[in-house]
């Protein structure tokens, strides 16, 4: 059993991911929801790392990995899709977007 | 000694108590993440950020998954962020924006210091982890090291590996073909269109 109890690691990772989700529901730049959703998987991280502790499995950190190459991968797309934005409207604004035929 | 003594006054082990002030700091420059305006000192805090979860995870007993943290989330996905905006060009809107007179200085010093306030901060925290006896005791005592987390993952997680590898395939093919400019493929079709007259002519 860690030193640490489990509830405040979740209670952790839980502010963590409302302050992400806050930022992908408020911010207009493309290029800070993506810094927003990375907030959000390191708070998912925060939660695997902190059950893993508290059960004493290596199970936890394994996730935490798959949740790193999720994340990686993630960015790589994303990133690209913004330089693609910024090309065809000079501007990372996200409704600009809205419309779906252009 | 007397730090022990104290800390038993206090009710929580200095483990928790560090573990609660590196977690306030991840929450400060995660909000500090949201609310800010440029997009270089949000990722400045944004790294910050990941360096507090790191010493979170460093005292929850998970050293690999910390060195794993800094490296590939600190090291690796925010240098790809820095990347984009170099190719974005909002640098220039910053030079435009900062103000030209003497107070320049302390405007630049203001932009700086709390994130390598709250860097600093973390520091002193893992000298005082490392150094301090009593700390370790605790810490050793319930630690996951890397090699039950490779028996793991090269076990029964074998097949979630080769999906992630397959992830990272389509991430990466993925990038190239958003990021390729437009140009590409008209070139190709001119080309083909000048390979085309040629051979009628």
């Amino acid at each position: 059993m860690s030193a640490i109890p489990l509830s405040h690691v979740l209670i952790l990772a839980s502010i963590l991911f409302s302050i992400g989700f806050v930022g992908v529901i408020v911010r207009k730049n493309t290029l800070f929801i993506l810094m927003s959703l990375e907030v959000m998987l390191n708070a998912v991280g925060v939660a695997f790392i902190g059950a893993g502790s508290a059960w004493q499995q290596a199970d936890g950190q394994v996730m935490f990995i798959l949740v790193l190459t999720l994340a990686a991968a993630e960015v790589a797309v994303g990133l690209a899709l913004l330089i693609q934005m910024q090309r065809r409207f000079k501007s990372l604004d996200i409704d600009l977007l809205s419309k779906l035929k252009g | 000694m007397n730090l022990s003594t104290n800390h038993l006054i206090m009710g929580l082990n200095p483990l928790q108590l560090m573990f609660y002030f590196s977690a306030a700091l991840a929450i400060v420059a995660s909000l500090k993440v949201i609310t800010g305006k440029n997009t270089v000192h949000a990722l400045l805090y944004l790294v910050v950020s990941l360096l507090a979860v790191a010493v979170c995870f460093y005292l929850m007993g998970a050293p690999f998954a910390a060195g794993l943290e800094i490296i590939v989330y600190a090291g690796a996905i925010l240098v790809l962020f820095v990347f984009a905006i170099m190719m974005f060009g909002l640098g220039q809107d910053e030079t435009l924006n900062a103000p030209k007179s003497h107070s320049f200085r302390l405007s630049n010093f203001n932009l700086w210091v709390g994130p390598s306030l709250i860097a600093i901060l973390l520091l002193t925290e893992l000298i005082f982890a490392i150094e301090s006896s009593l700390v370790q005791e605790k810490l050793t005592s319930h630690i996951i090291d890397a090699k039950q987390v490779g028996i793991l993952l090269y076990g029964p997680y074998l097949l979630a590996v080769e999906i992630a590898s397959f992830l990272l395939l389509a991430g990466l093919i993925a990038g190239y073909h958003f990021a390729k400019p437009e140009g590409i493929s008209l070139d190709q079709k001119g080309l083909d269109q000048q390979k085309e007259t040629g051979g009628h002519l």
